[in-house]
C-alpha cells in the first residue's frame, strides 16, 4: 500500500466510462488501493448525488470522505497527494506542465465531442463530419506528440503522464468505433507516432486491467445508439 | 524558472484576457501587452495561438501558453517564489478551486450573455434566473473556499478570485442593460461583499474595464453582431 497510511479511497464510476478510465489508471500507477462502486447504467446512486450534487456524474473520488469530481482534477489531485508513489504523472517543468494541460483541454473540447458525434449523428452527414473533425483532431494531435514526447515512447516521456491518460481512456472507444463503422481512426500512414503510442499505453499493464474490452462496448454502442435514435430531438 | 521577456496578446474586454493581466499584475511581472482584433486576426495571433487562434496567449521567451486558466497555473508554477501562491496550498482546496473553475468556465458566461441576448421577455428571465442560480451555487463555494477571510484565495487573491472577477464589470454592465439586478445582496449576501472588495484591489483596478465602456460595447455587440436590437 502506498505511504499514506490507512487513507479511505473510494472511486464511484463505471466500467465503461473513459472519464472513470482515467480516474482508475491513475490510482493503478500510484498503486492506490482503493474500493470501485459501480454504478448501474441508467440510475445514479444516493452516494453519487451526494457526493456530486452540482454535476451529478462520475467519476467521483471520495478520499477521507471527501469527494474530488472532475476526471482530470481527479488525476492532478492523485499527482498531488500520491507524490511518493509510482511515477509523476505531471513533468517538472512549468511550460511541460502547460503544454500537458493545453492538450488536455483540447481532448475535451474538441476531440471527445466528434469522437462521440460519431455515434450520436442522426444522419449519415453528420456522422461524416464528426469523423472528419475526429481525424482532423487526432491529426493536430499527431504533431504534438511528436513535440512533447521528445523521441520517447508517451507524452510523458518514458512513463505514461496526465496528458496519455486523458487521451488514452478513449482508446477502447475509439476501437469500438473503428470496428462499428469500419473506417480508421488512427492511422499507421497518417499517424504512425500515435499508432505506436496507442500499442505502447494499452500493452501497460496497469492499463490493461481497466481499459474496457472492445467487445463488450461495440455491444454497449448498440443500446446507446437505439436509445438516441428512439429518444425525441433535444432542445 | 524560465526566464525571457514576457508578452500578452489579448483583447481589452475579454474576461480570459482580463484575469491574466489581474494575475501578471498582481505578481508584479512587467510585460507588453498587445491588443489584438479578434475579427481580423493577425499574423502574430495566428502564429502563437494556431489551434485555435484566439486571446490570450502568454508569450514567454520562445514560449507560447494558451488558455487562460493554463496560463494562470503556469504564471503560479514559474514565479512561484514571487508574491503569494495563485492556487491554494493543499492539493484537495487546489482540486476545489479547479472545480470552480471550470463551473465558472462552463456556465456564467453563457448565462449572462444570454441575457443579453435574449429577443422575448420569457427568454431574457429565464436566463436572468440562470444566473442567479449560477451565483448562488458560487455563493456556497465562496463559503467554502475562503475559511471566513477575504477572498476565495484567503487573505489575498488568487486562481478563483481573478477567475470569477474577470466578469465583475461584465455583470454590472449586463444589469444596466437589462434593468435586472444580478449580484443581489439579499441572494449572495457573501458574494457581493467580496465584489466590493475585490474591485478595491490595485490589479482589479487597473485591469478591468469600466462598466461604462463594456455597457456601450455590449449595447454595439447587441445591434451588430447579436442583432437583438435594430440599429436606429
Amino acid at each position: 500500500m502506498a505511504g499514506s497510511g490507512t487513507s479511505d479511497v473510494k472511486l464511484l464510476g463505471a466500467w465503461a466510462s473513459p472519464y472513470v478510465v482515467r480516474a482508475r489508471i491513475a490510482l493503478n500507477l500510484k498503486e492506490v488501493q482503493y474500493e470501485f462502486l459501480e454504478e448501474q447504467f441508467g440510475t445514479k446512486s444516493e452516494l453519487l448525488l451526494k457526493s456530486n450534487p452540482i454535476y451529478k456524474k462520475i467519476p467521483v473520488l471520495i478520499h477521507d470522505e471527501k469527494p474530488v469530481c472532475e476526471s482530470m482534477i481527479i488525476v492532478q489531485y492523485i499527482d498531488d497527494v500520491w507524490i511518493n508513489s509510482g511515477p509523476a504523472l505531471m513533468p517538472a517543468d512549468a511550460y511541460d506542465r502547460a503544454l500537458q494541460r493545453f492538450w488536455t483541454v483540447y481532448v475535451d473540447d474538441k476531440f471527445v465531442p466528434s469522437l462521440f458525434g460519431i455515434m450520436r449523428s442522426p444522419t449519415e452527414e453528420a456522422k461524416a463530419e464528426a469523423k472528419e473533425q475526429a481525424l482532423a483532431s487526432l491529426q493536430l494531435l499527431e504533431e504534438a506528440f511528436g513535440k512533447i514526447s521528445k523521441g520517447k515512447p508517451f507524452f510523458g516521456g518514458d512513463t505514461i503522464g496526465y496528458l496519455d491518460i486523458a487521451l488514452g481512456s478513449f482508446l477502447g472507444w475509439m476501437k469500438a468505433f473503428e470496428e462499428m463503422n469500419g473506417f480508421k481512426l488512427l492511422d499507421d500512414t497518417k499517424t504512425p507516432l500515435l499508432c505506436a503510442w496507442a500499442d505502447n499505453f494499452c500493452n501497460n499493464e496497469v492499463v490493461g486491467a481497466v481499459i474496457p474490452e472492445t467487445a463488450k462496448l461495440v455491444e454497449l454502442a448498440k443500446v446507446m445508439q437505439a436509445r438516441y435514435k428512439s429518444a425525441p430531438p433535444a432542445n | 524558472m524560465a526566464e525571457g521577456e514576457l508578452k500578452l496578446l489579448g483583447m481589452w474586454a475579454s474576461p480570459f484576457v482580463i484575469r491574466v493581466r489581474m494575475m501578471l499584475e498582481e505578481k508584479g511581472l512587467s510585460y507588453e501587452y498587445i491588443e489584438q482584433d479578434v475579427f481580423n486576426k493577425s499574423e502574430l495571433l495566428l502564429k502563437h495561438n494556431p489551434t485555435y487562434k484566439k486571446v490570450p496567449v502568454l508569450i514567454h521567451g520562445d514560449r507560447d501558453i494558451c488558455e487562460s486558466l493554463v496560463i494562470l497555473e503556469y504564471i503560479d508554477e514559474n514565479w512561484s517564489g514571487i508574491g503569494a501562491p495563485v492556487l491554494p496550498e493543499t492539493p484537495y482546496e487546489r482540486a476545489i478551486a479547479r472545480f470552480w473553475a471550470a463551473y465558472i468556465e462552463d456556465k456564467l458566461l453563457l448565462s449572462f450573455i444570454g441575457i443579453l441576448r435574449a429577443t422575448t421577455e420569457e427568454a431574457k428571465a429565464e436566463k436572468i434566473a440562470e444566473t442567479h442560480t449560477i451565483l448562488e451555487m458560487l455563493e456556497g463555494a465562496f463559503k467554502k473556499c475562503s475559511t471566513g477571510k477575504g477572498f476565495f484565495g484567503g487573505d489575498s487573491i488568487g486562481y478563483l478570485d481573478v477567475t470569477l472577477g474577470s466578469y465583475l464589470t461584465w455583470i454590472k454592465a449586463a444589469e444596466r442593460i437589462s434593468g435586472a439586478k444580478l449580484l443581489d445582496e439579499t441572494k449572495m449576501p457573501l458574494l457581493v461583499e467580496w465584489g466590493k472588495r475585490f474591485l478595491a484591489v490595485d490589479c482589479a483596478k487597473k485591469s478591468l474595464p469600466s462598466v461604462e465602456r463594456l455597457e456601450k460595447h455590449a449595447r454595439g455587440l447587441q445591434v451588430t453582431i447579436w442583432k437583438v436590437v435594430s440599429a436606429n
